[in-house]
């Protein structure tokens, strides 16, 4: 589609689990590359191997064979704390249960990440939580404790929180899942707001609606790629989200 | 992965969970307080005993005649005169024997003006005083020379100057009867209350031996030695050559029986060392069982405290946190709520203890070995059961933890 550097390539990827004895097959040989810049959504249905492929994305699970480069490196070869470095350094979540620590302030939160980078001092992991947590609105709440806060503010932190450590890319394990539909809107306005300041991301979902809101989207099916299209005009999250109703009652 | 920045991860994690450290410290501050406290009152009560018997003299040893039989006839040891001065002499000459002396003894009224009192005056020499734990208060010791001339000289325990001098007069210099023999007071003994027995260590009257057995009782025999060995050790080794040296100097054959009795203080301490020995280990048991039930708790809650934040760790992991990084954490966390319980419980303990002295007036006895025992233990438990299950979590799939439930 563009020029753009080249972020993620998987090559022929296959995953097997044995369960009980049984092989099952998550993923039968699925191959792209994903540039700089867009806005991928995976979907599929449960059982479609997009969990595994998110894992194997993320660093956090390994392929049975085939090749993955993120950022032009192979994964498939590194080794258990290689790849908890790269987790540190190249990559955000954002999960659907928020996952933030409780009874802690939304910037400890933030911090979070850089606390495990140790090339990064005390100030400089400050300046770039403060940062992240204006990135997504929340310049008012750094103080505010994760369990003070609604659904829709958690996401916003652990985006905040997926961003501080300047992530090649953001992956998305159906962010807006927990959401009621109206935060499910500003938090997709949020991810466009990201993308169109240049972020890269992947947001893994069953819901087939929010295919309109990406540039790209990849459908899986029994472990497989079955339709992989661009999307020139994706729709504004914002629009829609204006043009719902301000109080349902 | 700085030790800074691992500290204030630990540190944090702490402090979200005020309660559940506290219980755990709870386990831990129990545990090492009651071993400290149990072991305090043991030994405290040991010690007390150890003292009461050395305030007898712990070394001592006591040599009467005994088990003579004259033509079939058993003697009462009161009339027996198997002992002389030149055993004693002989006696004086045995390595292993710090301070002997000669005894004989006679009861009697003192008197001193209007004032009277029946005590008993004991016939000895200096070294007496080494061998009971005696002190001259005031005055002097006599000496060498007043037993060689047999003076008539002596030495009043408390209680006979408290009933002879009622009015407080220093009796030093005074001369007081002991029957119809004046003698002069030289010194006054300080006092010992009474022993363990009931007994009034200070209703005494010391005097030269030869006074006593020339001036006093008539007699050229001695009736009885104390002696007292170097240390509680050499005891038994001293009691050994003392008999030989008894045996040869009054020319007893292989067969015949002794005709002297030696007694030492060690059958005593012995009996009463293992009272307080068993009641050190009663009292042990209970507070090793504490120590257990302290331990378990610790198990538990460590290893649920760590089960239940599965979902954290798989966060922790999924953001960069290294399996080693994980377990860092959780054992710094374990670490530092066990060595804080395990200083607490010292504390505690030694407040305990000093409670237990001051209200119920027991002895107590701070051992360092317990102290560190207690806190070892409970310390390695804490670690143990913080690392173990924190080592399980650290190898769990990240993405199985995040997803725990």
């Amino acid at each position: 589609m563009s020029d753009n550097k080249e972020i993620i390539r998987v090559s022929n990827l296959r995953r097997e689990f044995s369960v009980g004895g049984e092989k099952v097959k998550a993923l039968r040989g699925v191959s792209f590359s994903i540039r700089e810049g867009e806005f991928v959504t995976i979907m599929g249905t449960s059982g479609s191997g997009k969990s595994t492929m998110l894992n194997i994305l993320g660093c956090l699970d390994t392929p049975t064979s085939g090749e993955y480069f993120l950022d032009g490196v192979s994964v498939k070869d590194m080794s258990k704390n290689q790849r908890a470095k790269t987790r540190n350094r190249k990559i955000g979540f954002v999960f659907q249960n928020y996952n933030l620590l409780p009874k802690t302030t939304a910037i400890e939160n933030v911090e979070l990440p850089l606390l495990y980078n140790s090339s990064i001092s005390a100030k400089e992991r400050h300046e770039r939580a403060i940062k992240s947590l204006e990135a997504v609105g929340l310049h008012d709440r750094l103080y505010h404790k994760s369990n003070q806060m609604s659904g829709g503010q958690q996401q916003r932190v652990a985006i905040a929180r997926a961003l501080v450590n300047d992530p090649v890319i953001i992956l998305a394990d159906e962010a807006t899942g927990n959401l009621d539909t109206r935060t499910s809107f500003s938090i997709l306005t949020l991810f466009q707001e990201l993308h169109a300041r240049g972020r890269t991301i992947i947001f893994v979902t069953h819901n087939p609606e929010l295919a309109e809101y990406s540039s790209r989207n990849i459908v899986l099916r029994d472990g497989k790629v079955i339709s992989d299209s661009y999307n020139p005009s994706p729709a504004s999250a914002r629009e829609a989200y204006e043009a719902l109703p301000k109080d349902n009652d | 992965m700085k030790l800074a920045n691992l500290l204030k991860i630990a540190l944090k994690a702490l402090n979200n969970n005020k309660l559940r450290c506290f219980l755990t410290m709870l386990g831990i501050i129990i545990g090492v307080a009651s071993v400290i406290t149990m072991l305090a009152i043991g030994q405290g009560s040991k010690n007390s005993i150890k003292a009461q018997i050395s305030e007898m003299g712990s070394n001592m040893i006591m040599i009467h005649p005994g088990n003579m039989q004259r033509g079939g006839v058993r003697q009462s040891a009161d009339d027996m005169q198997t002992l002389e001065v030149t055993d004693y002499e002989a006696l004086q000459r045995l390595p292993g024997i710090a301070a002997i002396s000669p005894s004989v003894n006679s009861g009697g009224q003192f008197v001193n003006g209007n004032n009277n009192y029946p005590s008993t005056i004991y016939g000895i020499t200096p070294d007496y005083l080494d061998i009971r734990k005696l002190k001259v208060k005031s005055g002097s010791m006599f000496t060498e020379h007043d037993i060689k001339s047999a003076a008539k000289v002596c030495i009043l325990g408390k209680t006979v100057v408290d009933n002879l001098f009622p009015n407080g007069e220093d009796p030093i210099g005074r001369v007081v009867r002991f029957g119809k023999i004046p003698m002069t007071v030289v010194g006054v003994l300080e006092s010992k209350g009474t022993n363990s027995m009931g007994q009034d260590q200070d209703d005494v009257v010391l005097a030269p031996y030869t006074t006593v057995m020339k001036r006093v009782l008539a007699i050229d025999y001695i009736q009885g030695i104390f002696a007292s060995a170097v240390n509680e050790e050499q005891t038994e080794e001293v009691i050994d050559a003392v008999t030989e040296t008894l045996r040869s100097q009054h020319k007893l054959k292989d067969d015949s029986d002794n005709d002297f009795e030696i007694r030492s203080q060690q059958e005593l301490s012995e009996m009463m060392n293992s009272t307080s020995d068993m009641m050190t280990v009663l009292l042990a048991c209970i507070a090793g069982i504490s120590l257990l039930v302290g331990g378990i708790g610790i198990m538990n809650i460590m290893y649920v405290s760590v089960t239940e934040r599965t979902r954290e760790i798989g966060l922790r992991m999924s953001i960069g946190a290294r399996s080693i990084d994980v377990l860092s954490q959780f054992l710094i966390e374990a670490v530092i709520i066990s060595v804080t319980g395990g200083i607490i419980g010292i504390i505690i303990g030694i407040l305990a203890s000093w409670l237990v002295n001051i209200i119920a007036n027991w002895p107590i006895y701070i051992q360092m070995y317990s102290v560190i025992l207690s806190f070892a233990v409970c310390t390695v438990t804490g670690v143990f059961f913080g690392w173990y299950p924190a080592k399980k979590a650290s190898n769990l799939d990240p993405i199985e933890a995040i997803r725990y439930e």
